[in-house]
């Protein structure tokens, strides 16, 4: 891919994400409808469950570079991975914020473990979080970028069989008490959702390519003064 | 304004605040990023002058 | 086939008669198992249900099995014989599957006590409780070699295994108590069988790449 190529689909990401996101909020706050039960509260919908499908997204696509390094062995796929973990995890803990707030209007609590997808991402955060900490005790090289890339694997095993013990925890651990209206949303509702869900992946997608670039420019820098010195 | 809006708008202002506070990290990281550059510009250039 | 067979077995053989000769792990494997559930006495209130017994006992089997998984690779990085087994003409998942098997011995010499020792000072141990142990073990070697593996290479090994382990040990929790208080247990084993299949090939297929420099 050229150069020219390469900066113009990073700018042109960065546009869609700006007009994404201008015009999934303003369909958030001004046209989706009121929920009957919940009141505008339920809006935080059109954030927090955006902010988590993008967190997996992303957690997935580190999935598949880390697959990509160790099949080819490849080098660049490790930053690749690395900067795809990180916003998982930016994401992610924007997920937990929002989903924390959300319980608090909803049920007067900051926390409530019956929550499955939050304590899921409890459970991811944790375990990405634990991948930096890898990434950091171990000496650069090879051998980390295939360590972790075999841990990013483990990670994205991890998110059905976490779900599952959720599942299977909530028999012993809680009665479920609180519950949220599922997904039975109008056309309206389900159209600024698609919006905003789009206009997070795109975020995403520009704050990984900037990210990215910053990486590169640093080990390319990094060489180079090794080069001169 | 009800406590739901106000509910809403902290959660809508967590999302902006964490979008502008990367875009700080990112500004400080260039900054370095050309302070390296002009370093080994610098560095080279002597390396130069030395050869020539 | 064979040959794979009888590299694992070697290694696992090997890792038992030095821990036979040094007596370094599991002594205090056994010790920390019964001063643990000791303490859980006097963390629990008063009239606490088997839930939490329960609780305090896979709690206290995790962080046992920690202390094996910390020493797994210690004899290794020390002699810097890791190298030399990885360098070796056997397959490297054959180490793993070594490793593994003797981190697995471990386990149950641990258990033999910690199961006696809990069911006297709180709960009778039920044939379901001794299942999800079994299978537990199982989830807990195979990932925790591997995650051993990757630590051993880092800094702050000590320090860096529990962190990487204590997540993906989550799942094992649930189908461990679980299948101890629940009134329908195969669920929950059941749970436990899938999670060991899937992590053991995971584990077992990505082992070369974190011990190959």
């Amino acid at each position: 891919m050229s150069t020219s190529l390469r900066n113009n689909g990073a700018a042109l990401l960065s546009l869609s994400a700006a007009a994404l996101l201008v015009a999934g909020l303003s369909l958030a706050i001004f046209w989706a409808p009121e929920d009957a039960d919940q009141g505008i509260s339920q809006k935080i919908f059109y954030v927090h469950v955006p902010v988590a499908l993008t967190s997996y997204a992303a957690f997935f696509w580190a999935a598949w570079k880390a697959l990509r390094l160790l099949w080819t062995g490849e080098d660049r796929y490790d930053l690749e991975s690395y900067t795809a973990v990180h916003m998982g995890v930016i994401f992610g803990v924007l997920t937990l914020v929002t989903g924390s707030i959300w319980a608090k209007v909803s049920w007067g609590q900051w926390w409530v473990w019956s929550e499955r997808q939050l304590t899921l991402f409890l459970i991811l955060f944790l375990f990405y979080s634990a991948y930096f900490m890898l990434r950091y005790s171990t000496d650069p090289g090879p051998r980390r970028s295939r360590t972790s890339a075999v841990y990013a694997l483990f990670g994205v095993a991890l998110i059905p069989v976490s779900f599952l013990a959720i599942r299977l925890a909530e028999g012993l651990i809680h009665p479920v008490v609180f519950k949220r209206d599922g997904p039975d949303m109008e056309g309206s509702m389900f159209f600024t959702f698609c919006v905003c869900f789009l206009a997070m992946l795109a975020l995403a997608g520009a704050l990984y390519r900037v990210e990215l670039s910053g990486k590169r420019i640093d080990a390319n820098l990094r060489e180079l003064r090794e080069r001169l010195a | 304004m009800s406590t739901g809006e106000k509910y809403l708008w902290a959660a809508y202002l967590v999302v902006f605040g964490a979008i502008l506070i990367y875009v700080v990290l990112i500004t400080l990281k260039l900054g370095r990023l050309e302070r390296e550059l002009d370093s080994l510009v610098d560095l080279a250039s002597k390396r130069e002058a030395g050869d020539g | 086939m064979t040959g794979y067979l009888a590299d694992a077995a070697a290694l696992a053989r090997k890792d038992l008669i030095v821990e036979l000769r040094t007596r370094d792990t599991v002594p205090a494997m056994l010790l920390f198992v019964v001063a643990a559930l000791v303490v859980f006495h006097f963390a629990l209130p008063a009239e606490s249900s088997r839930l939490a017994a329960s609780g305090m006992l896979w709690i206290a089997l995790l962080f046992t099995a920690l202390l094996a998984l910390v020493r797994a690779f210690v004899g290794e990085r020390d002699q810097g014989t890791l190298d030399g087994l990885v360098l070796a003409p056997c397959d490297r998942s054959a180490i793993w599957l070594g490793k593994t098997l003797s981190v697995l011995a471990f386990l149950l010499f641990a258990e033999a006590v910690a199961l006696p020792a809990f069911a006297l000072f709180y709960e009778d141990v039920t044939w379901e409780l001794v299942a999800g142990v079994a299978l537990a073990n199982v989830g807990i070697a195979t990932v925790g070699t591997l995650l051993g593996a990757m630590a051993a290479a880092a800094r702050a090994r000590e320090l860096l295994l529990p962190l990487l382990f204590l997540p993906v040990a989550i799942p094992l929790v649930v189908g461990g108590v679980g299948a101890t208080v629940d009134d329908d247990p195969g669920r929950y084993l059941a749970f436990l069988g899938l999670y060991d299949l899937i992590f053991a090939i995971l584990s077992w297929a990505s082992f070369e790449y974190v011990v190959t420099e």
